[in-house]
């Protein structure tokens, strides 16, 4: 095992409320500088797969390292400071502007009191322009797009400048410009040495953009591997549980389908 | 070097954050970000000095303000002059003044902690049955235990603590939906439980002597608030008015998914426990003393975020500023207005709901609306 991945060991949930086991013994590892795709039909446990890679659902058997250490040996603080996490969609009631709901990203970096200063404004700031809102820093978030609003909470992850980024269906409220930059700034973060994991529907953002896949389905991992391994029209038709087709044109890979 | 082994899986572990920021924006990044002081300048307490200067006015007016020796004013010569005034003024005015502003900034304080925590901004501070919680206390002692005013205080905060600790309980035991909605949908309950009680206590209450006095007391007003009751409810409003304070920026991050919270290091439900917590204990304080007296909690945290936005940093001591002007301008009204004394509850919720429809149809914050400089 490589010290410094995030592995899952035998790992076994189940959500306390419906008492339904999503995984059992699931075994996985995401090695530091991938980007690993998560796919799966609806229901497979992608979701829930983030959550527990987070430390936020907590394995009823087996366990989540990082590092070679459990992540419930970790302090809060050390884990935001490691894992980001950017949710699909995130409802708010208030009229925050764009400058203030990022700055929620530094919080792993202040004490329980502190305010954020003028640095963590400025790493605020950097974030937002590179997702490509400079200058919206003070538009209120009630006044934004979907797709905007995706890309400011893919903002204040990058203010939070975790090691591991986690996002979950990172591209579904977007544009394809949109799109075509996320991934490009995606890109970019993994050049700097951030590990990606994230769920998607659109097989075409994984073959673009990961270099491993994750293929579940109904709670179990069906195939993990490198991408040119596993992103082939027979793991992909198990997977989804309709035939589809794998077609290159030029360099990337396409899924046909119905 | 270090970014291409990381490529490859190979990368050492190094204590600088993983993530560092370019020196130019990657992506379409129109001019420069605008400077970080401008933006943290106007994020600081800009303007909240003007909402300390009016509650120190409006204080130092309301000492003024009443019926003796003639509606409206006292006038300072009197003052000097008066020793009657001078007693008054201390034994009644004072006390009674410093509780209207405890009460206003606690209920306003607190309602802004519970709109923030629950996301939701129709809530009021007493709703975790709170409110009716106190409401049944007071009920229950002016019939059973007697009308004196330790006695129907400490039943009413005493009840007003059951209510929240049943809503917890209760909260604690729903089988559905998440951690908030089950708060509410337990709230919602144990309000009706005690909100059932005093329709019971109301309906056997002795009509003649009883009956107006719980009348009165749900009312709400300041009437009887002497030094021994205000030192009484002080230790605990404040020190729960410091802890929300302290945690006001907290507040947007427990604002948060549970999920999402956590990422960023917060330990979502034992950190909203604590504020939810100094906010209802704020709450019940106040109104174990002045009982009902709605609106302050639910509409000064609009107010605030209309003038200072969303972010509680700024929307918090806003919210108390205001609550606790918005209270004592009432209170002044209540005492000097009519030969009778007016209900507090009454005008809070009279002015405070026509405010309300103002402030709810104005337009919203305009800096928030504007652009920031290109």
């Amino acid at each position: 095992m490589n010290a410094a991945s995030l592995a899952f060991q035998d790992v076994g949930f189940t959500y306390p409320a419906n008492g339904r086991p999503v995984f059992q013994q699931l075994t996985l590892e995401i090695a530091p500088g991938t980007v690993t795709a998560i796919l799966g039909p609806n229901g497979a446990g992608k979701t829930t797969l983030l959550h527990l890679a987070l430390g936020w659902l907590k394995p009823q058997a087996g366990h989540v390292a990082l590092r070679d250490r459990p992540l419930a040996s970790y302090s809060r603080g050390e884990l935001g400071r490691e894992l980001g996490l950017v949710p699909q969609s995130e409802h708010t009631a208030f009229e925050y502007s764009l400058l203030e709901y990022v700055l929620l990203g530094r919080a792993p970096y202040l004490k329980p009191l502190e305010m954020p200063g003028e640095g963590d404004i400025r790493i605020a700031l950097d974030a937002l322009a590179r997702v490509g809102l400079a200058g919206w820093a003070e538009r209120s978030i009630a006044r934004v797009s979907g797709g905007e609003r995706q890309l400011v909470l893919i903002a204040r992850a990058l203010a939070q400048q975790p090691r591991f980024l986690l996002l979950d269906e990172p591209t579904s409220h977007l544009d394809l410009g949109n799109k075509a930059r996320l991934v490009a700034l995606l890109r970019d973060l993994v050049r700097q040495g951030v590990t990606i994991l994230f769920t998607t529907h659109e097989p075409e953002v994984a073959a673009g953009l990961a270099t491993h896949l994750v293929l579940m389905r109904g709670g179990r991992v069906l195939q993990t591997g490198l991408l040119a391994e596993t992103f082939t029209a027979e793991h992909l038709s198990e997977t989804y549980g309709v035939p589809v087709a794998v077609a290159q044109v030029r360099d990337r890979q396409v899924v046909l389908w119905g | 070097m270090r970014q291409e082994s990381a490529i490859t899986g190979s990368q050492g572990i190094s204590k600088e954050p993983a993530l560092s920021l370019p020196k130019e924006p990657a992506l379409s990044a129109v001019g420069a970000p605008s400077s970080a002081r401008r933006a943290l300048d106007g994020m600081r307490s800009g303007g909240l000095i003007w909402l300390v200067v009016l509650l120190a006015g409006v204080l130092a007016l309301s000492l003024f303000v009443g019926r003796y020796p003639a509606p409206p004013l006292l006038t300072p010569s009197q003052l000097a002059s008066d020793e009657l005034a001078q007693r008054l003024v201390w034994n009644l005015r004072l006390p009674r003044i410093l509780a209207a502003v405890l009460l206003g900034m606690s209920l306003a304080g607190a309602g802004a902690v519970l709109q923030m925590i629950l996301g939701n901004p129709l809530v009021e501070p007493g709703f975790l049955g709170v409110s009716q919680g106190a409401a049944f206390g007071a009920s229950l002692s002016i019939i059973f235990l007697g009308n004196a005013a330790w006695l129907v205080q400490s039943s009413a905060a005493f009840f007003a603590f059951a209510g929240l600790g049943l809503s917890y309980l209760l909260a604690h035991r729903l089988r559905y939906g998440g951690w908030v909605l089950r708060l509410v949908l337990a709230g919602i309950a144990i309000s009706a439980l005690f909100s059932a009680g005093v329709g019971m206590l109301k309906y056997i209450a002795d009509p003649l002597r009883q009956l107006p006095e719980i009348t009165f007391w749900l009312l709400g007003g300041l009437w009887s608030i002497t030094w021994t009751q205000l030192v009484s409810i002080l230790p605990v409003t404040l020190l729960a008015l410091l802890v929300m304070h302290w945690m006001r920026w907290r507040l947007n991050l427990l604002a948060l998914d549970d999920a999402t919270a956590f990422s960023l290091g917060v330990a979502p439900t034992r950190e909203r426990v604590l504020v939810l917590t100094a906010a209802v204990a704020a709450t019940a304080a106040v109104i174990s003393v002045s009982g009902m007296v709605g609106w302050i909690g639910l509409i000064m945290p609009h107010l605030a975020r209309r003038l200072y936005g969303a972010d509680a940093r700024r929307a918090l001591p806003a919210a108390l500023l205001l609550g606790g002007t918005f209270s004592l301008l009432c209170d002044d009204v209540a005492r000097t207005l009519l030969a009778g004394e007016i209900p507090l509850g009454i005008l809070t919720s009279l002015i405070g709901a026509v405010f309300f429809m103002g402030l709810m149809t104005m337009r919203a914050r305009q800096a928030v609306t504007q652009k920031a400089e290109p």
